[in-house]
């Protein structure tokens, strides 16, 4: 059965308090989810007092800085900050969004972080996507054609095909709209998630590719497709405004199109 | 312990090849629903001011009778689809899964029969009037 909570070793428990250092003007709370495999003990809660005038304007530079200057123990990914690699995608304030581009500014009272929702978790903030990553190599994610390619110059697609594309090519692979979808939590081990089905679309509807009926069989499933039912979480919460929903809703009308 | 590759996980069993009639019917039963159900709320609500024998009397008209035999069709046919895609979510133990799907339709279709067998019933009784 779907598990609606959480099992003993992974219920969250009170962890340390780290105050600000002495006579912080701009005093900010931040409450990081905190695991480590190599104990036995369960995840924590630790709360990180921060000043924010000596502090950049993001969540992920809080995090920068709680590693920099009290915990180095504190593990999470990141890389580009500013929001085109999708390592630092975490649930912060309830959202998953990416901790390089969530402005501090924009939350109230204390700063609630947390990794992806649902996911296998490796240490703190860090959760293991190799799930993830199977599913989105499964789609073929790579442009297939049988004409071969003009001897002279690329494949070329009009301006309106290029086009079509707009609204689907951003995405970064960050996995907060399919770790922020219920039916993704309950049936992942079949329903291939939001990102993964926007990046099917992706090649679905581009007009240079020759497998768009094999694209359509390989998702034509119960639980790879038709798990979504539209709860639009994955809209609401894509830090690159892009909308997951439409793509799969575009993939079903395909599906109506071609009986 | 498996050693096999995410891969294959993911991969599975292979694409079903099924499920976009059950997307279609779900959408042409709700479409088809929102008419038969206004009609129904309207026939109920009318019905309710008059005595045992003005329904039985409503009933014995064709189209009365047609459409709340399609309504229950419909409905049946709706609840059905919706109720399965709750099971599917939810259950997750394979054997449990197969037996709630299956008691399921057996039941809806016995509740199916039976509700079209009373409105045809009571259809035909205008002989003892």
């Amino acid at each position: 059965m779907v598990e609606f909570t959480l099992p003993r070793n992974s219920k969250i428990e009170k962890g340390r308090e780290f105050p600000a250092a002495g006579g912080a003007g701009n005093p900010k709370s931040f409450d990081i989810y905190r695991w480590d495999p190599e104990t036995e003990d369960n995840p924590r809660m630790d709360s990180y007092q921060l000043d924010l005038d000596s502090c950049g304007p993001m969540v992920l530079d809080a995090l920068i800085k709680v590693k920099n200057e009290t915990d180095p123990t504190l593990t999470f990914r990141r890389s580009c900050r500013e929001g085109i690699c999708g390592s630092c995608a975490m649930n912060i304030d309830g959202t998953n969004t990416l901790a390089c581009t969530k402005a501090i500014s924009e939350i109230k009272g204390a700063v609630k972080v947390y990794p992806l929702p649902h996911m296998p978790v490796v240490k703190d903030l860090v959760p293991d996507l190799t799930h993830f990553y199977a599913q989105y190599s499964a789609i073929k994610p790579w442009l297939q054609t049988k004409t071969p390619p003009p001897p002279d110059r690329e494949r070329l697609q009009s301006k309106q095909e290029r086009s079509s594309l707009d609204g689907l090519y951003e995405c970064i692979l960050c996995a907060c709209c399919s770790t922020s979808c219920p039916s993704y939590w309950w049936n992942s081990d079949r329903y291939l998630g939001p990102a993964t089905l926007l990046q099917a679309y992706r090649w679905i509807a581009d007009s240079r590719d020759e497998a768009t009926g094999d694209r359509l069989d390989d998702l034509e499933d119960p639980f790879r497709l038709y798990r979504c039912h539209t709860i639009m979480n994955c809209t609401r919460t894509c830090p690159k405004g892009l909308n997951p929903a439409k793509a799969i809703a575009e993939i079903k009308k395909l599906l109506v199109a071609r009986r | 312990m498996s050693l096999r590759s995410p891969l294959s996980r993911v991969l599975g069993l292979g694409s079903a090849k099924e499920g976009v009639s059950h997307w279609w019917w779900q959408r042409i039963t709700s479409i088809a629903l929102v008419p038969l159900g206004v009609w129904f709320i309207y026939s109920v609500v009318r019905l309710l001011s008059g005595d045992h024998s003005t329904s039985i009397q409503w009933l014995r008209s064709p189209v009365q009778a047609a459409l709340l035999i399609s309504f229950s069709v419909t409905v049946f046919w709706h609840a059905f689809l919706g109720l399965q895609v709750v099971i599917e979510d939810y259950v997750h133990a394979e054997w449990l899964k197969v037996t709630s799907l299956m008691v399921l339709k057996m039941l809806l279709a016995l509740l199916l029969v039976v509700t079209v067998l009373m409105i045809f019933q009571i259809f035909v009784s205008s002989s003892y009037a």
